[in-house]
């Protein structure tokens, strides 16, 4: 699933190959997972036809700002990232993780209810590949693997797109995860005005390719994608400096910019929700009446939650200033610690989805003296 | 708890939708009625025992002098004292005439204002009487009532969401519609629990729940005027069936004198 692309697998199919890509993958049992207009945004949904992608459409975004634009051209893929991620299809956001009926012979335990269905991500970026490396870490990297996650992420077929424009709000160069797809996809496509250069990134792309009428890509087929993908880099303006960053947020814990983003900050959710590698959950007992049947629910939850950090006796995290810190610190710093990487990938959602407009590069330039 | 507890539900300023709610949770209203003995309703049944009571729902805010009697009387009545909905918890819709000339009201809506006897204020239960537990909403939700309940009868914490409406949009997928479409929507400054209706039809968040614990009204009424709307647009989307809470009337209280200044 996650091999290294080589020049030797690089494919051309024409445009009407897309359509025949996503009919073999749902002859093969899998639900198609791509991008698609609903809401006034793109997002993520099943889709059975190239009619459902965002033909034609970009999206224009700001710090707290996002909107749907027409393209001058007929791109299914001429778009950044939107309001959802994959993470949603890998973790989803309510799951029973048991269920417990009380009978005659004591209480009948048994393990979650939930399918787990085999999807196909249509249109993965390189951030979102980054996203799903760092959650792979997460739920199944240490001793206590999670099931739900588990049986998803294997059976997931994944289909990268790499981006060919930059949005105002990414910076993946900052993070070096993108905006080139370079591990972590079963096939890697770059969108031509005529067709699609696909790369092959493991033996189920392979099989799959196989089964379109695809052909060994030309050089100039191969520069024009090179070329494409250049245009994406170029495009990038918003940096983060992560030079040092883990000593430069953990000595600067009583910072007065931390009080300064409180005053402005909802403490809404809005970042972790949006961010694709924001894994927190509670979990909680849910009874019938009788207390007679039980479901363990686990459910998205979120370090800006005031209940999220109560313990025994109160609260660890008693007021904004603390949970912005919590979040943007973990991000950036402690989870480098924790899981050896940073938390961010640099897709911007958090900027864009911010309804007060909060940009987490500009909080970390505050942070390190430079002027916003 | 005993087996068994008795059940009062009291109305004072509403509109019922609380109590219907009750009425409408349907195949869960026969557990309940199994669960609790249904003591007082006079919504829903003529068989009206006298107290105490073990649990007593008030619906309504207080907004007569007879009202604010009757409300010691329910207290001394009751062990555990639940309000349900926005008027209880927070004054209610009713509570704009708390910025306004209550008698001027009574001029314009009643041909003989005489016969109406009335304080100037509405005001929620919790100002008058100790509360120990508020059920937000306008209306409830039936399932969060039916949740209080059976945590009541289990001796257990309820489990209601404390957090935003953000959150329950987020987990149905619903796009932000503040991100998307430019519409102020109280949404991050409301307590969850309807599970976030409002935005998945394209209307900001009315703050039926009232204000989330914690949060950041001024924040948003200053992003917002920030981002371009004028401060008395703003008044009337805190002052709603919430306005009265102390965090949204702050927040209203504030915004109109940044319109009263001409800001």
């Amino acid at each position: 699933m996650t091999a290294n692309a080589s020049t030797e697998s690089e494919f051309f199919f024409a445009r009407a190959g897309l359509q025949q890509l996503i009919d073999v993958l749902r002859t093969r049992g899998y639900k198609v997972v791509g991008p698609t207009i609903d809401q006034g945004a793109i997002i993520y949904d099943e889709i059975a036809s190239v009619d459902q992608l965002p033909q034609g459409w970009t999206d224009q975004q700001e710090p707290g700002q996002y909107r749907l634009e027409r393209r001058n051209d007929e791109a299914w893929f001429g778009y950044v990232v939107g309001p959802h991620s994959w993470k949603r299809y890998l973790f989803p956001p309510l799951a029973t993780v048991s269920v417990a009926d009380k009978t005659a012979a004591g209480w009948q335990m048994t393990s979650s209810p939930d399918p787990s269905p085999k999807y196909a991500f249509l249109g993965v970026r390189a951030c979102e590949l980054a996203a799903i490396k760092i959650q792979d870490r997460v739920f199944l990297g240490g001793a206590y693997v999670d099931p739900i996650y588990r049986d998803r992420r294997e059976q997931a077929f994944v289909i990268a797109v790499n981006c060919t424009m930059a949005g105002t709000n990414c910076f993946c160069t900052s993070m070096n995860t993108g905006p080139r797809c370079r591990t972590g996809f079963d096939l890697a496509l770059t969108e031509l005005p005529d067709g699609f250069l696909i790369e092959v990134g493991s033996d189920s792309g392979s099989e799959i390719v196989r089964e379109l009428q695809a052909r060994v890509a030309e050089l100039a087929e191969s520069q024009a994608a090179e070329q494409a993908r250049l245009q994406a880099e170029l495009q990038i303006t918003k940096k983060l400096d992560t030079t040092d960053i883990r000593n430069l947020l953990l000595t600067n814990l009583e910072h007065p910019r931390w009080a300064d983003v409180a005053t402005r900050c909802l403490s809404c959710t809005n970042c972790t929700m949006v961010c694709p590698t924001c894994f927190c959950t509670s979990v909680s007992e849910v009874s019938d009446l009788q207390g007679d049947h039980v479901e363990r629910h686990r459910q998205w939850d979120s370090c800006f939650n005031l209940d999220f950090s109560y313990m025994n006796g109160g609260n660890v995290r008693n007021d904004i200033r603390s949970r912005y810190r919590q979040w943007l610190t973990h991000k950036l710093a402690s989870w480098i610690d924790q899981f050896g990487s940073s938390g961010c990938v640099g897709c911007g959602r958090c900027i864009t989805w911010c309804p007060v407009a909060i940009d987490l590069t500009v909080e970390v330039a505050a942070i390190r003296g430079e002027t916003p | 708890m005993a087996d068994r507890p008795k059940l009062a539900v009291f109305k004072f300023a509403s509109c019922d939708g609380c109590q219907l709610s009750l009425l409408d949770a349907e195949d869960e209203l026969l557990a309940v009625a199994g669960a609790v003995d249904i003591a007082f309703f006079p919504e829903a049944s003529s068989r009206m025992l006298p107290g105490p009571y073990d649990i007593a729902l008030v619906e309504g805010s207080i907004t007569t002098a007879h009202d604010a009697e009757r409300i010691l009387e329910v207290r001394k009545q009751s062990r555990f004292l639940m309000t349900i909905g926005a008027c209880a918890t927070a004054g209610g819709i009713q509570a704009l005439r708390n910025w306004g000339d209550s008698a001027e009201f009574l001029r314009a809506v009643y041909a003989r204002p005489e016969y109406i006897s009335t304080l100037t204020t509405s005001t929620a239960v919790a100002d008058h009487v100790a509360v120990d537990f508020e059920l937000r909403g306008c209306p409830i939700n039936h399932h969060q009532l039916v949740e209080v309940l059976a945590s009541l009868i289990a001796g257990r914490r309820p489990r209601t969401p404390t957090h935003s409406v953000c959150l329950d949009c987020k987990r149905r997928g619903t796009v932000c519609i503040t991100v998307a479409q430019g519409i102020p929507c109280l949404g991050p400054v409301t307590q969850a629990g309807c599970g976030a209706i409002c935005p998945a039809y394209d209307r900001g968040c009315y703050g039926c729940y009232g204000p989330v614990k914690q949060g950041n009204s001024e924040g948003l009424g200053d992003h917002l005027v920030a981002s371009g709307h004028h401060p008395s647009d703003l008044v009337p989307l805190f002052r709603n069936f919430n306005g009265y809470s102390p965090e949204f009337r702050a927040e209203s209280d504030r915004l109109a004198a940044r319109a009263a200044q001409g800001d």
